[in-house]
């Protein structure tokens, strides 16, 4: 049977670099601050994605992301490692979507690509740690979910076999399709790019990344090769309601944002010498806090 | 109407500790907005089980919704369970756990109901809010507060105008207090039929493995956690050492565990467990808000760092400038020397 497989992926900040202008007055995210990344547990769907799709020949992967332009770099990696075709949402009117308004885009863009039988995506981003975008689209589309997904074991029948962590263990469960998955860190990493699909899809943009004056470079090349040209969505494009979008449709709104200044407290300062350390175990061990 | 609602989580026949923690919570936000509090508790078998628990927390009224196939959980019977009541009784906050099935179940039922979700909060308080852009006011919101954008800056969140006001929150973040053994709440065992769909059962769990948890963490007196400034997973050995030797447990900050210098169930912070100890003895870390958010309860802090200006430094009772290479084994054989 094959299948066909969308991987929700979202280029986030790599928040282990944060500096100081990471985030906007109105207590956004300030992206353009940030280097941008793969989201990682996202690369972990693509994998599992991939895989259903070395199990089942014919079946296709279309990667889907919400994003400014420059996003187009996650449908890229995709295409490197083995993935058919990207879609990117891009409109202003999308920007400032709260999880709810996120999950409404997408699922209009699934509606317009034609309902697949498993979408999968990571669990949660890293800018965020929400884990809500997953569910949330499941719902939208009225399709089953299963999260915290570690391992597909089977699609046969109509059915899917999969392995997902829950708190303190793990469970084995089986779901008819189609169906929304969303997989932690511990499913199987992402293989490497390929060679040829670099060679292949490096040229692939998305119309917005491109001049806007006509003098585009490798203009013929596009023309003969469709597969260059990343589809790309606005909020018309998928039917989408303005009010829903962005930030006109997320019901959580920041209040205010603050860089935490710790109460600090009054420390003692210690060397790492013997006597500074024997000082402090002897210390602790006569007021019975250690011991 | 208008109360706040909190949904129980079962495992077995048993009340999970994080639902005791979320209805003491929710009982104070009761009083603050002089509502009643309201659980809900859905599985197989719990009837004459959990009541008399949930209740002691100060419940006012419990709906029981036992039937098979609520348990194992899966997400769409628990979905349709609360959307349906919620949809009946126009709670104004809802809170659940940030454990697997919280998260699971939290997005679905925000989705459907289309109010706002916010996941992981390390506080909730009450407060007012003004619009600006709308020039509108509102009185006795519930202030979701987490830290955010991998824990560099905390943020206050609130949802204006959407009912129920959502959040999570995880286990050990909020404290459990009953409020009397025998509470006189009201309980009502629900037809379970009338809000789920025969059609709602399709996921079905094949096997369940759940194994104890393998470290005692979340009680342990003393906690020796290890930052990204150990360097290294044979490094960590040496906190091992130490937490034989003070019968202590040995956690980790993300970046540790990022890094595979230990393991993710013994991770402390925001999206980890959260610890009171008497003592921590932070070992290499830095001390992200994500982090501190994790341990800033705990008695004395200890803090051994070769950066003398790093943020946890300031919320440390000691703070020894030094590698944990050095310091830890010094710690250990001075300890040994001057115990009994």
């Amino acid at each position: 049977m094959s299948l066909k497989i969308v991987v929700l992926a979202k280029q986030v900040p790599d928040t282990r670099n944060v500096g100081k202008d990471a985030m906007t007055p109105e207590g956004t995210v300030n992206r353009a601050a940030l280097p941008a990344i793969f989201n990682p547990e996202d690369l972990n769907a693509l994998e599992q994605a991939l895989r259903l799709k070395d199990e089942h020949p014919g079946s296709s992967v279309s990667i889907l992301t919400m994003g400014p332009p420059r996003a187009t770099d996650v449908i890229r990696e995709g295409l490197f490692r083995g993935a058919d075709n990207g879609y990117l949402l891009t409109d202003r009117a999308f920007a400032g979507a709260d999880t709810l308004a996120t999950s409404y885009a997408l699922s209009m863009a699934i509606r317009k690509m034609g309902m697949p039988d498993i979408i999968i995506g990571g669990r949660q981003a890293i800018d965020g740690d929400t884990a809500q975008v997953g569910p949330q689209v499941a719902q939208k589309l009225d399709l089953n979910q299963v999260t915290y997904v570690t391992a597909i074991e089977s699609v046969k029948d109509g059915k899917i076999t999969l392995v997902r962590s829950i708190d303190g263990g793990i469970e084995r469960v089986e779901a008819p399709l189609p169906i929304l998955l969303t997989v932690n860190g511990n499913a199987a990493p992402c293989r490497p790019r390929n060679a040829k699909l670099v060679m292949k899809y490096k040229r692939a943009t998305a119309p917005m990344e491109r001049p806007a004056d006509g003098q585009m470079p490798y203009a013929e090349e596009y023309e003969k090769k469709p597969y260059l040209t990343v589809t790309q969505w606005s909020v018309a494009d998928v039917d989408g309601d303005l009010a829903q979008c962005g930030l006109a449709g997320s019901p959580t709104k920041v209040k205010a944002v603050q860089n935490i200044v710790f109460k600090a407290k009054e420390s003692k300062r210690l060397t790492g010498s013997e006597a500074d350390i024997e000082g402090l175990v002897k210390e602790l061990l006569e007021s019975h806090t250690i011991g | 109407m208008n109360n706040v609602f909190v949904y129980c989580e079962i495992d077995g026949v048993a009340v999970e500790e994080v639902s005791f923690e979320l209805l003491t919570k929710g009982r104070k936000l009761a009083n603050q907005l002089g509502v009643q509090l309201e659980a809900i508790a859905a599985g197989s078998g719990i009837t004459g089980k959990v009541e008399k628990d949930i209740l002691s927390y100060g419940v006012d009224k419990l709906h029981v919704f036992d039937a098979p196939g609520l348990y194992p959980y899966t997400s769409k019977p628990h979905t349709s369970i609360l959307v349906n009541l919620f949809k009946e009784e126009q709670p104004q906050i809802c809170l659940m756990g940030a454990t697997v099935i919280g998260r699971d179940l939290g997005p679905r039922v925000s989705s459907s109901l289309t109010s706002g979700l916010t996941a992981d909060c390390t506080a909730l308080e009450i407060g007012d809010y003004d619009d600006k852009k709308q020039g509108k006011h509102y009185d006795n919101l519930l202030y979701q507060i987490r830290p955010a954008f991998g824990g560099n800056i905390v943020a206050t969140i609130v949802n204006p105008d959407n009912r129920p006001q959502m959040a999570t929150v995880r286990s050990g973040v909020m404290k459990a207090e009953k409020v009397a053994e025998y509470y006189n709440g009201e309980i009502v065992y629900e037809d379970v039929a009338k809000y789920v769909p025969d059609t709602d059962y399709v996921v079905r769990v094949i096997e369940r493995h759940v194994e104890k948890a393998k470290n005692n963490l979340k009680g342990a007196p003393i906690v020796i956690a290890g930052g990204y400034g150990v360097g290294s997973k044979e490094n960590f050995d040496l906190l091992y050492q130490l937490a034989d030797e003070l019968h202590g447990e040995v956690g980790a900050s993300r970046a540790a565990v990022d890094a595979g210098f230990c393991e993710h169930d013994r991770q402390i912070g925001q999206t980890g467990v959260t610890v009171r100890p008497k003592v921590y003895i932070a070992c290499g870390i830095s001390g992200a808000i994500q982090h501190v958010a994790g341990m800033k309860e705990s008695g004395i802090v200890i803090s051994i760092n070769t950066d003398p200006e790093a943020p946890i430094n300031q919320i440390a009772d000691y703070v020894i400038t030094g590698s944990v290479e050095d310091v830890v084994p010094k710690m250990i054989k001075s300890y040994k020397e001057n115990s009994k």
